[in-house]
């Protein structure tokens, strides 16, 4: 479990964080969401610890992430799988070194091990026969999914993904989503994703978060949010007049949204 | 706020160089990297080095003959003149001012577009050092392949400076001979390899300073190969005054 005690951060005289207090529950995906600019990637920044807290606390299992010594933050980080914007693949490395780059620098396991670990996890995203390929032979969409499995190559206890949908088509959008959530439910891991996507928000959201300018505005699942009063949330979720009247038509005629 | 400005620059340069003389979290993928960067940046960088040293021999060979000949002059002087030109500045120096435009540009555009594509965030997210893990193999790569470098450099100048002599008939091939081995001071070699390493190591770190902390995007990184290449050169222009002025 992640929990975050009232956090600041701010750069030179900009204020980006304002007392955030919030929880990320084990086994869930979390999802924060927001405009572009509120904070949300300032946020997850600061629960990775790519950026320290300009006050407030960073709870890791009970343990403050701020606090800890270098050596414990580099244990702790062992403990994290991320999947930025970008995927962020090293490019000079072939789809199975990517995967096995966490096992080279960290485990102890024999190369066939690791050879087999990796593909294992690639096999788990669905992208057997790509392992020689290069990142830069790959679409978006399996880059994102190359991605997830190197994340999860060392069986990380907490998973962060910045905006994992960006860039993709809905389609294939839903296929990461479902995959997120798999791995999520398989590993009991705690998912921490960062999203703009309304499909990902209604479908996999567990515990959303929405940010407003820097501060924590609302929070709860996606059932939730169809009868929320928060006019904040409502007119994030449903920005286009198209998906307002089709809010207000399920809530007059008392319909619920039924997931597959 | 200028003296400011590059003491700020000047210790964040420190503070890097102290994360990357830490010890590799792995040997095995340390001398993998190490292996990779001497191939990458010192062995590719071998053909440069002796096609620019061969014309570079020949031209001094030519220079030397035409303007500093004269019958007041032993006949040797223009091939001795060579080789101390050839051992003392250009295999050492100005050969690292030309390797400052490759291989820094390479490493500031390299480890810029790591930066700009989060690949550096990801690796510290993984727990990864990620500064000795880039930038320690290509320190070390640079300065094993240099010295190398340095002698190749020096025979293939010779080299062509013969080229002069057997192809184009600038001098007699016995005057040149004569020069190149009158009165030779073995401690010039040493000289000439002590400041590559010295050199190796501006053109490895400086460039890996400036491509590490770029901040912004592809506009940022093409600055930041430029900066490098600058900023390398001016440091080996200067430094080359004072080990020049030490080592003699």
């Amino acid at each position: 479990m992640i929990e975050v005690k009232n956090l600041f951060k701010s750069f030179e005289d900009k204020d980006v964080l304002k007392d955030i207090s919030t929880v990320f529950e084990d086994g869930k995906t979390n999802l924060i969401i927001g405009q572009s600019g509120s904070g949300k990637t300032v946020l997850m920044k600061n629960l990775v610890g790519l950026l320290e807290p300009t006050k407030g606390q960073v709870l890791y299992d009970g343990r403050d992430f701020v606090q800890m010594s270098k050596r414990e933050k580099v244990m702790m980080r062992r403990e994290m799988g991320m999947i930025f914007q970008s995927a962020a693949l090293f490019d000079s490395l072939s789809v199975l070194e990517n995967v096995m780059f966490p096992l080279d620098m960290f485990s102890s396991m024999t190369l066939r091990e690791r050879q087999r670990r990796a593909m294992d996890c690639l096999d788990r995203v669905n992208l057997h026969g790509a392992e020689e390929k290069f990142p830069g032979e790959i679409s978006g969409g399996m880059q994102k999914r190359v991605a997830i499995a190197r994340a999860i190559a060392l069986n990380p206890k907490y998973l962060f993904c910045d905006e994992p949908n960006s860039g993709l088509d809905p389609k294939t959008s839903l296929v990461i989503d479902e995959l997120l959530q798999g791995i999520t439910r398989e590993f009991n891991m705690t998912t921490i994703i960062n999203t703009h996507d309304m499909n990902s928000v209604m479908g996999i959201g567990e515990n959303i978060i929405f940010i407003y300018e820097g501060r924590k505005e609302w929070q709860g699942v996606s059932a939730d949010i169809m009868g929320s009063t928060n006019e904040r949330l409502t007119d994030f979720i449903f920005a286009s007049d198209l998906l307002k009247d089709m809010r207000k038509m399920v809530i007059d005629n008392g319909l619920h949204i039924k997931k597959s | 706020m200028f003296i400011y400005k590059y003491l700020t620059i000047l210790g964040r340069y420190i503070m890097l160089m102290r994360r990357t003389f830490a010890r590799p979290e792995r040997m095995r993928m340390f001398f993998k990297q190490y292996v990779k960067e001497m191939a990458q940046l010192g062995v590719n960088s071998i053909g440069i080095v002796l096609l620019i040293s061969f014309f570079i021999g020949a031209v001094i060979c030519i220079q030397m003959k035409l303007n500093i000949q004269s019958p007041w002059m032993p006949r040797w002087v223009s091939g001795y003149t060579t080789r101390e030109i050839l051992l003392l500045e250009f295999s050492s120096s100005i050969m690292c001012l030309i390797l400052a435009g490759k291989v820094g540009s390479n490493i500031a555009s390299e480890l810029g577009t790591m930066r700009v594509t989060q690949q550096i965030d990801a690796l510290d997210i993984m727990g990864v050092n990620s500064a000795s893990y880039l930038i320690l193999p290509k320190i070390l790569g640079m300065l094993t392949i240099m010295p190398f470098l340095v002698i190749f450099s020096s025979a293939t100048g010779i080299l062509g400076a013969y080229a002069t002599s057997y192809i184009g008939q600038v001098l007699p091939p016995d005057d040149l001979t004569a020069g190149i081995q009158h009165n030779f001071v073995p401690w010039f070699l040493w000289m000439s390899i002590i400041k590559s390493q010295f050199f190796a190591f501006i053109i490895s770190s400086v460039p890996a300073f400036c491509g590490y902390t770029v901040e912004g995007g592809s506009v940022n990184v093409g600055k930041a190969s430029t900066d490098a290449v600058v900023s390398s050169s001016v440091l080996i222009l200067f430094s080359d005054v004072f080990l020049t002025q030490l080592l003699s």
